[in-house]
């Protein structure tokens, strides 16, 4: 059982802020570093991981300081997001050095489950340079599972990946947080990180913006203003009956037609706008959510 | 876990990695350029003290130790740093300096096999009759092969250009202001090697640099290479320094 601390870390890079005071405790089960690109998980990741110094605060594993400190890689297993291999070798030649490197008193065996363990024993023999982009990213898994690390850190670990496989790490990720390692993979993608993760950091412009299971960051997202672009038979009628409402915080006529609208109450919202259409009479062309990007979401986030 | 100055793994990972790259044909194509021409000069002007002189001085010393220091050095660090492979070395529970150390032995084997044992060969092609003549050589391209991967694995750990640097390094420090300025002879890792040759093939090269002088530069070059090498790993970003 391992935890990491990041006491109030920041990092710069000379006059640009990539992570800013930062807080959180990443302890056994799945955690999910979610943000839109550039938000700063790699930064996170990379200090979490002891191949950058925070500019600021600290960054322990148990206790321990990572910068500078080789003797933390027997307890963490990193998968980093960049593609570059050993590529003139095979994967299991791979996975063995990275046995070896770490000392294991029998590589080969330990090399063998891990690779067993992600499901790429037909391929083991082939040259890395052959493989496809979701056979790298498992053959990287095996390589940092090898020495049964009891963290394990994946940047963006689901990039590149089908269905098939991203179903597979999602289940071994789960196993390996059920068993009680601590696990943080990073993400830009909500849906992918409520399924696997337990527990959710969410990173945007490199502050701290959420935290919490995913059942309390949905509720921060639905419970956000909604805005719309509504397009009716009668634009100014509607948007004067919508005003009308306490759910609609604010409508405005578009110069080249239809009305935006900012629902400040979306369950209700979407319950009085076909009533009050037909109510007046007003025939509804088409209802479009204007802010689904996770970008709009993340800024949301940030502002609450 | 390891505590050996040099780890085999290591070792065997940095040869594939100098061999398996097309750079590699370059190190056996210098040595051959080499020991063709020491054949020629042979064939041509028969056993010349003078000619078999500067052949292995300004060909070998100066032009094809260096190169190959230069290619296997950077063959074995600059590419894993420049597209972040070599995280999977440093995110081990191994002392950055047997890293360094490690891959500095498999470079330094590689100036042994590539350009000491073909100084030693072309030597004597050119002067049969005096072994000591081709040992000395030898010996210099060995001490000096060796700063130079020293000084070169540095450069691969300070700027993502290390090959450029390393040849205008070459180019500038030691070809063009070591040959205008005297005073550059104290700094030159050449000018060492020809002062480590001097009193065992019984030639004069260097002029008033003494020997112990350069095994001592040459010393502190490998030791402070090394040195800095290992420490500038340690404190590797993953994430680049922009």
């Amino acid at each position: 059982m391992s935890t990491l601390q990041l006491d109030h870390v920041s990092r710069w890079y000379r006059n640009v802020v990539a992570v800013n005071d930062v807080s959180m405790n990443i302890g056994p089960g799945v955690t999910g570093l979610l943000g839109p690109n550039g938000a700063g998980k790699t930064t996170l990741i990379a200090m979490m991981s002891g191949f950058l110094a925070p500019s600021t605060g600290t960054v322990t594993l148990d206790g321990e300081p990572l910068w500078r400190n080789e003797q933390v890689y027997r307890k963490i297993g990193l998968v980093p997001e960049r593609e570059a291999l050993f590529d003139y070798l095979t994967g299991r030649q791979f996975v063995v050095a990275n046995a070896e490197l770490h000392g294991l008193p029998d590589p080969g065996a330990a090399a063998q489950s891990s690779i067993a363990l992600v499901e790429m024993s037909d391929a083991q023999d082939r040259v890395i340079s052959t493989y496809s982009k979701g056979m790298r990213q498992r053959i990287k898994m095996a390589s940092s599972l090898v020495h049964q690390p009891s963290v394990l850190l994946l940047d963006e670990p689901f990039n590149g990946m089908d269905p098939r496989q991203r179903i597979h790490l999602m289940t071994l990720l789960r196993n390996m947080g059920a068993e009680g390692r601590t696990v943080l993979f990073s993400s830009h993608i909500l849906e992918e990180v409520e399924q696997v993760a337990r527990q959710i950091e969410v990173v945007v412009s490199g502050r701290h913006a959420a935290s919490g299971d995913f059942g309390a960051i949905r509720r921060l997202m639905t419970d956000r203003p909604n805005r719309f672009v509504l397009r009716t038979a009668d634009d100014r009628k509607m948007a004067s009956v919508l005003l009308g409402d306490p759910s609609v915080r604010g409508a405005r006529l578009r110069s080249d037609g239809g009305i935006e609208v900012e629902a400040s109450d979306f369950g209700r919202f979407s319950e009085i706008l076909p009533r009050l259409a037909r109510e007046h009479g007003i025939r509804l062309h088409e209802v479009t959510p204007t802010d689904e990007s996770l970008e709009s979401v993340f800024a949301y986030l940030v502002s609450a | 876990m390891t505590t050996t100055a040099i780890h085999p793994t290591i070792v065997r990972l940095g040869l594939r990695s100098v061999f398996g790259r097309r750079r590699g044909i370059l190190l056996f194509i210098l040595p051959l350029v080499l020991i063709g021409l020491a054949v020629l000069v042979r064939v041509l002007v028969g056993a010349d003290d003078l000619a078999a002189e500067r052949t292995l001085d300004r060909l070998g010393l100066a032009v094809i130790v260096p190169l190959i220091a230069l290619l296997a050095t950077t063959g074995l660090l600059a590419p894993e740093i420049d597209d972040g492979s070599i995280s999977y070395l440093l995110a081990k529970p191994i002392s950055r300096y047997t890293i360094v150390i490690s891959k500095l032995a498999v470079a330094t084997c590689c100036v042994l096999l590539f350009a000491a044992i073909p100084m030693l060969l072309a030597g004597l092609v050119l002067m049969f009759d005096d072994p000591a003549f081709a040992l000395g050589f030898a010996l210099g391209s060995l001490v000096g092969g060796t700063a130079y991967c020293a000084l070169f694995s540095l450069f691969s750990v300070m700027t993502r250009h290390a090959v450029v640097v390393g040849l205008i390094y070459l180019l500038v420090w030691e070809g063009l202001l070591g040959g205008l300025l005297d005073g550059v002879r104290w700094l030159s890792i050449t000018r060492w090697a020809r002062a480590i040759v001097e009193p065992i093939a019984d030639v004069t090269l260097a002029g008033d640099l003494s020997t112990v002088y350069a095994i001592v530069a040459t010393v502190v070059v490998i030791v402070g290479g090394t040195w800095l090498t290992g420490r500038r790993l340690r404190a590797f970003n993953l994430t680049g320094d922009e």
